[in-house]
């Protein structure tokens, strides 16, 4: 029932005014729509409420998109903002410290804790300079777990501590860093049993075999499948045990997956690892896109959406170039169109990531201040401007410049600096123009959707607008 | 394993996660009347119980044309979609019914991975040996490491024979052979396991079909029961789960498990609606005993907060 909900996007949209900026009741209409959406892909209801009061808050007022519909552009927003929740930061197994390092597996019962072991201690022993690893059934509830486990270990080729009958899991945990330490064992795992009474002592049991292991890692299994329980689960053992990261199991599986949203909104835990299989290799980096774009399910949209972004984009670059070799001066649009491409590519600092030797190019681009922090302030200025003043800029006298510092929430000083570094942006490009003849427009300065990455002439054009100090060399 | 305990053990499951949900709905209606506010408020509460934005809509939206006269407390309000929601459920209570006169009747048990289909087998068999009905347990998942041992463990707990292979058995082979063991040996029962399946899985569920089909060429009417397992904690991707199983091979009824947590199951209100599936059972524990007829008003009244 829900697979039409791009289609019920259509039509709700499809009459509605495509110009200006995002009205307030644009953006309701299709966070109505994505409220259903989420909740079907059982992200846990406080969670939803606030991404769409946040989406709200960040969509209303924007500009609308040429070439999609106003529910097509906020649905792209969310997508945005879902894939920002999920993996603003990458997290690997921390495994810093002392070797022996211990990692305890936490979870309900059946979330695929012992699977998840294995696989864990199967990659970290087979990565590249990997160390030695041992893994450790706690588990002494289920029948047969300890077994599990040690049929895991052989299939996997990582040592398993021997299971003593009646022995009790944090005692379990402490023979394992003793055996570890004394067989110069790098990193051990340690299995426990599931737990669903998120309140009972068995949560302080986890609690004491963590500090019997002295774990820095405390990694939650959960399963892609999970309903709006997630955050219970998920709140109780980052509270009670010290969760601090999330495996998501059975990816593989059809699941729209939202736990994963709930769980990371709630515990603020990286979500580190997914299992996409029941065999041993069936482990996998988490995937922010992958997983936001399932849980949306709207991935048509997305993609239209992006479509359409690179063709004004394409657009825009012809634009500019038509301008550039005509002659005619550019305005505060293109230049606006600059900075955010610019950004999208990573903000100056992922931009010069990318090239080689840029070590101290980025130094200098530090103590000048050219940080992403003013390209944000700088396109907040843009915005704030009408298109009447970004055209020609001449008009934007003392009143206007107070109410564009207000709109933007900087000091006029900070508008004029930036009038004054169009102006000599503009002269610049004069220059260039009579220096390069006609038509040789800096790489990668137009056309981002075709090249992608611009050239070497195209970053100094960039740095040089945005007044790097001269003489800077890439 | 008294009627009584089991109720106050779910209870005391749902009661923890329903603390707030209880606290929210009274903060709703006390004193008010039911406005599109309040049903809304409502209607969220239901959502996050699992049962659904569509079956939420659904039930609230009949509030909404219900007339209360005057004032509504939230009890009333809660006591009422309890009754509504027990009565949707109620027919489908129906706990496993083995024919006397099938030797044996043969259930098969399959879910997806984890969902506690091992355990249930071992707390049904337990469950029939106590009344003098003889199981035989086939150790039907020859996928997972050490499954085979964990279905022993049980059949030692219960007293009930298990034919095993090995790991990496075809176990529509080995479902086969526990037939014919179960049926010279006179049983009453066969609980056939199998090894978890995601039923997106097209090869593992063909599989799944290939045991029905090798088992009926034993016994025409066999498997007489073919029990799906579902979590508990399990969101809307249950609807997905029962669709795919019953399609492939005709679901004849479920059990829920892990309803001693802090989920509270409500998927299968939508479910009932939707498939109309018996409820045999419900899983409340790790334990033998720990497996409970399924008692919709309780289970209602569970899910709303009310004692
Ligand atoms: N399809 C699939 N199955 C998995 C995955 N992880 C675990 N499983 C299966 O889930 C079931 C329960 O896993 P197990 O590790 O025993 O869970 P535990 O009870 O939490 O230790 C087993 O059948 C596993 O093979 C996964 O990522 N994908
Ligand atoms: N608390 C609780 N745990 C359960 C219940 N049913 C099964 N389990 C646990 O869930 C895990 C998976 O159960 P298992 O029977 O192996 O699942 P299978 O993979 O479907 O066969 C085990 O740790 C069981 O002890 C239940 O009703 N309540
Ligand atoms: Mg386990
Ligand atoms: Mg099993």
């Amino acid at each position: 029932m829900f697979e039409h909900l791009s289609d019920r996007l259509e039509g709700v949209f499809d009459k509605l005014k495509r110009k200006g900026a995002l009205r307030d009741e644009d953006v309701a209409a299709a966070l109505r729509e994505v409220r259903v959406a989420l909740l079907e892909a059982d992200v846990a209801l406080p969670v939803v409420k606030d991404l769409v009061a946040a989406v709200r808050e960040s969509a209303t007022g924007r500009e609308a998109m040429r070439g999609v519909n106003p529910g097509q552009q906020v649905v792209k927003i969310v997508h945005d903002r879902l894939v920002e929740t999920l993996g603003a930061e990458a997290a690997g197994i921390d495994l810093a410290g002392e070797p022996p390092v211990a990692i305890v597996m936490v979870g309900l019962q059946g979330s695929g804790k012992t699977t998840s072991t294995a696989k864990i201690a199967r990659w970290l022993q087979g990565r590249a300079g990997g160390g030695k690893v041992l893994m450790a059934s706690l588990d002494v509830r289920r029948p047969a777990a300890q077994r599990q486990l040690a049929v895991l270990g052989e299939q996997a080729g990582v040592a398993v501590l021997d299971a003593i009958m009646g022995e009790l899991p944090v005692q379990i945990a402490r023979r394992a860093m003793d055996r570890a330490r004394k067989t110069g064992i790098d990193a051990v795992l340690l299995d426990t049993a599931g737990r669903l009474h998120l309140d009972d002592e068995s949560m302080e049991e986890a609690a004491r075999v963590r500090e019997a292991s002295g774990a820095r890692e405390v990694l939650l299994v959960a399963d892609a499948m999970t309903g709006q329980d997630a955050v219970n689960v998920a709140s109780a053992f980052k509270e009670r045990v010290g969760v601090t990261g999330i495996v998501m199991t059975r990816v593989d599986g059809d699941a729209r997956g939202g736990a994963a949203l709930s769980m990371r909104a709630v515990t603020g835990c990286p979500i580190k690892l997914m299992g996409t299989g029941e065999a041993l290799d069936a482990l996998e980096a988490f995937h922010p896109e992958r997983v936001a774009g399932r849980i949306l399910g709207m991935g048509d949209v997305v993609s239209l959406v992006e479509k359409a972004a690179e063709t004004i984009e394409r657009e825009d670059a012809e634009r500019f170039r038509r301008k550039f070799e005509k002659g005619r001066s550019f305005d505060l649009d293109d230049m606006r169109v600059q900075l955010g491409q610019l950004r999208k590519m990573g903000g100056m600092d992922g931009l010069l990531g990318l090239l080689p030797g840029v070590a101290k190019a980025r130094k200098q681009m530090a103590a000048a201040r050219v940080d992403d922090a003013v390209l944000g302030r700088q396109e907040a200025i843009l915005s704030s401007m009408t298109p009447g003043e970004r055209r020609d800029p001449r008009i934007v006298h003392a009143s206007r410049k107070r109410r564009i510092a207000a709109g933007s929430g900087v000091r006029v000083q900070d508008v004029n600096r930036l009038l004054k570094q169009f102006q000599e942006m503009n002269g610049m490009m004069k220059k260039v123009r009579k220096m390069g003849g006609k038509g040789r427009l800096p790489a990668g300065m137009g056309t981002p959707g075709a090249g992608g990455m611009p050239g070497q002439a195209g970053i100094e054009e960039m740095a040089r607008n945005l007044k790097l100090p001269p003489g800077l060399k890439f | 394993m008294s009627e009584e305990g089991w109720l106050s053990r779910l209870r005391a499951g749902l009661d923890r996660s329903s603390g707030r949900f209880t606290r929210s709905i009274g903060a709703i209606f006390a004193g008010r009347r039911l406005d599109d506010g309040a049903l809304e408020e409502l209607e969220e509460i239901l959502i996050a119980g699992d049962l659904g934005v569509a079956t939420a809509a659904a039930l609230t939206g009949e509030l909404a044309g219900k007339r209360f006269d005057g004032e509504v407390t939230g009890e009333e309000v809660r006591a009422h979609l309890a009754e509504r929601i027990a009565g949707i459920l109620a027919p489908l209570a129906r706990p496993l019914e083995p024919d006397p006169d099938r030797k044996p009747h043969v259930v098969l048990v399959m879910g997806v991975n984890g969902v506690g289909k091992t355990t249930t087998i071992g707390k049904l068999a337990g469950h029939f040996a106590e009344r003098d009905r003889k199981a035989v347990l086939a150790a039907g998942d020859t996928f997972r490491a050490a499954a085979i041992e964990q279905l022993q463990v049980w059949g030692r707990r219960t007293g009930c024979a298990v034919v095993a292979g090995k790991r990496g058995d075809d176990a529509a082979g080995l479902a086969y052979g526990a037939l014919e063991t179960a049926r010279d040996g006179r049983a009453d029962l066969l609980f056939i396991d199998t090894a978890g399946r995601l039923h997106n899985k097209d090869g593992l569920m063909a599989e799944l079909r290939k045991i029905v089909r090798v088992l009926g060429k034993l016994d025409g009417t066999a498997p007489h029961d073919r029990i799906l397992v579902l979590d508990a904690t399990t969101g809307q991707n249950a609807h997905a789960q029962v669709e795919a199983f019953r399609d492939m091979c005709g679901v004849t009824g479920l059990v829920v498990t892990k309803l001693d947590g802090s989920a509270r199951g409500g998927v299968i209100v939508g479910l009932a609606d939707r498939f109309g599936l018996p409820i045999h059972a419900v899983g409340v524990g790790e334990g033998p005993d720990d497996l409970r007829p399924f008692d919709a008003g309780a289970f209602a009244r569970s899910l709303m907060g009310l004692s």
